[in-house]
């Protein structure tokens, strides 16, 4: 047996809780469901009891369930009762023919390795719960992966679906300082295998597009922020590509050990060679992912110029070396 | 998803975590009386003997205390049924982030060049649309392009090869040597990584299994011979990176901050146990601690060796030596 207080315990109360409340047709006061769900009979006082209550009100909500408070009081009391809407709760039923249901598997796979996987199997397991098991064969031999390694990504994606300024740190590319955005996020988008968020930004009164990646720290929500519309005419893609699409390509200068650092060597623009080190011109758009890339190179590579590179690849290093426990 | 990630799923899994399991795993279950227990483990992705333990928590449900009353949860003989349970029997609507997944993907796919299954995404997505309503509208905020950097034609062609069994002859440019090879691939395979296309088959020239990204294809042509790669080709992990780990690879223990939390996510790894803070600590094998180096660099402070000790040595070390390029002071070598 479960110990009554344990995790265990308290998924049996839910789902008990949830039964009830579905199969009634007449809404349930708090008394009867007291007496329905034998868990809450553990519960050591009435006030025990509607703290406890209240709670699971709130966490089926947050789950989704549609949990309605509905007035069953008499002319002399104003008592309330609980239920579960079977329509609204269930999802509708449609049919998904086979080969739809290969594209949505697909469509599924796509999250895999990503931080949604859970739900985007959850998703697909719901839609087929009823569905004959006829696999796709149709889409053999394609797999799309996305990957949501962006820190900021949840918060983001939960901001952008739920239109709520958010406020963040964010470094600009090249810029070397952290300044503090509050955002009105409009939309989220993958780009060249980026993350990108798109929205207005309230202390530049202008709408901008944000790298996920660039952002420092945590997302937190802006509390008691003005409310706000999307445009209807905002295409997130659209306004990504115009944006960092057109981010003039500069061009780095980087000493390379003889042998070393290839991938840099073959994007170079010209390549002088002098003895045991060489010294390249590479174009780059994105400060970041320069310095990831030479930083992973060691002490094989060294970025001469531009500075904000150089000192962002010192940065890491330093990092890595305090982060092992040593002084930098 | 591998092992190490379910075990670590289930061990964070909170008590309302678990109920949304179970109202998806009911309906799933009661239309397949009879399914085999660890086949429907597998399928469910959980353990069998979390399943067991499912079935004997449902077995304690019902809207009411009355034996009639209960869900009845069988799985005697490895077989599993679940009866009397009609009033969780249909999924629950799918949540938002559910939602939003299925119709991002499939938008994704709609807007890749040259796939032939345009009709049945239409459909699906009509369909889901009716089932979601109002996520569906939230999910249209959030975007995924998939169809840049190939072009239609080419990835038509290696996808058919892959369909029919066709060997394919590429032109390909290996940027390590910089020269354009031409060689002739039994293809296995075609993927999509973080908007970046990529055909793997059976290289005739290496012998070998091999990736080649398609925007550095120059020419793929169809032969008319049969494609079937040799039975014992193995195709790479696409988790695996820059590496496959082998059982009697040396472990190596990683601390990583929130922010580096991706790198559990997007490589192998053998444990994971995240912190209240959102930090973690994983255990993963390599036969290579060169590339280790190189990922614990570039974090820059956002994830440690815990042990071996020798390789959080190598880590330290080489970052300092690559400091002491910069004319910056690296402070003094680790102790030991």
């Amino acid at each position: 047996m479960s110990s009554p207080t344990g995790p265990a315990a308290k998924t049996e109360r839910l789902l008990n809780l949830v039964l009830a409340l579905l199969y009634t047709r007449r809404p349930l006061p708090k008394s009867k469901i007291r007496d329905i769900v034998p868990q809450y009979g553990d519960a050591a006082s009435d006030e025990a009891f509607d703290r406890m209550f209240e709670r699971d009100k709130d966490e089926l909500r947050e789950l989704g369930i549609p949990l309605v408070t509905a007035d069953i009081g008499s002319v002399w009391d104003d008592e309330v009762g609980y239920r579960i809407d079977q329509r609204e709760y269930a999802l509708p039923d449609i049919e998904f023919e086979p080969d739809e249901l290969a594209v949505l598997g697909l469509a599924s796979r796509t999250w895999a390795h990503a931080s949604l996987a859970g739900p985007a199997a959850d998703a697909l397991r719901k839609l087929k719960a009823s569905g004959i098991e006829r696999d796709g064969d149709s889409l053999v031999g394609i797999e799309p992966r996305l990957g949501t390694s962006e820190p900021a990504f949840e918060a983001a994606k939960n901001a952008v679906v739920g239109q709520r300024t958010i406020t963040f740190d964010y470094r600009r590319s090249g810029a070397d300082q952290v300044a503090t955005r509050r955002v009105q996020p409009w939309g989220l988008a993958s780009w060249h295998g980026r993350w990108y968020l798109t929205g207005y930004d309230l202390d530049r009164d202008a709408p901008r597009v944000f790298r996920l990646s660039r952002i420092v720290g945590p997302v937190a929500e802006v509390k008691r922020a003005q409310e706000y519309a999307v445009p209807a005419d905002h295409r997130a893609r659209e306004m990504i590509r115009t944006q960092v699409g057109e981010e003039k390509p500069r061009s780095a200068t980087v000493r390379v050990r003889e042998g070393r650092g290839n991938s840099l060597r073959r994007r170079a623009t010209s390549t002088t060679d002098g003895g045991e080190w060489s010294v390249l011109k590479v174009p780059y758009a994105d400060d970041d992912a320069l310095a990831d890339e030479v930083s992973g190179f060691g002490a094989d590579v060294v970025v001469e110029s531009p500075p904000e590179v150089r000192d962002l690849v010192i940065r890491r290093l330093q990092g890595a070396v305090k982060a092992h426990g040593g002084a930098a | 998803m591998s092992p190490a990630k379910q075990r670590a799923k289930g061990a964070h899994e909170t008590a309302t975590d678990r109920l949304a399991r179970l109202l998806t795993m009911v309906p799933w279950l009661v239309a397949r009386q009879g399914i085999d227990l660890e086949q429907a483990a597998g399928e469910l992705g959980i353990s069998t003997e979390q399943l067991e333990a499912d079935l004997r928590l449902l077995y304690l449900c019902g809207y009411g205390q009355m034996p009639d009353e209960l869900i009845d949860a069988q799985w005697e003989g490895g077989r599993v049924f679940v009866t009397n349970a009609e009033t969780i029997a249909r999924p629950l609507r799918l949540g938002r982030d559910e939602a939003l997944t299925l119709m991002v993907g499939l938008r994704a796919l709609a807007a890749v060049p040259g796939l032939g299954e345009r009709d049945a995404i239409e459909r699906a997505m009509a369909k889901l649309e009716e089932a979601t309503g109002a996520s569906a509208e939230a999910a249209s905020r959030v975007e995924v392009a998939i169809d840049e950097g190939v072009e239609a034609g080419m990835l038509a062609d290696a996808r058919r090869a892959v369909e029919q069994h066709r060997r394919v002859h590429l032109t390909y440019l290996v940027p390590s040597r910089d020269e354009s090879t031409e060689r002739d691939v039994d293809p296995m395979r075609v993927v999509n990584l973080d908007s970046r296309w990529y055909l793997e088959g059976w290289c005739h020239r290496a012998q070998d299994t091999r990736t080649f990204r398609m925007d550095r294809i120059t020419a793929l042509e169809v032969l008319d011979v049969d494609g079937t790669p040799p039975a014992d080709a193995q195709l790479r992990d696409l988790d695996a990176g820059a590496f496959t780990p082998r059982a009697d690879d040396p472990l190596v223990t990683l601390h990583l901050e929130p922010w580096a939390a991706w790198v559990s996510d997007y490589y192998p790894v053998e444990s994971v146990e995240t912190a209240d803070d959102g930090s973690q600590t994983v255990t993963l094998r390599t036969p290579d601690t060169q590339w280790l180096r190189r990922l614990l660099w570039r974090l820059g402070g956002g994830g440690y060796v815990v042990a071996p000790t020798e390789v959080a040595t190598e880590v330290a070390d080489g970052a300092r030596a690559a400091l002491a390029a910069y004319g910056v002071d690296p402070g003094a070598p680790t102790a030991g």
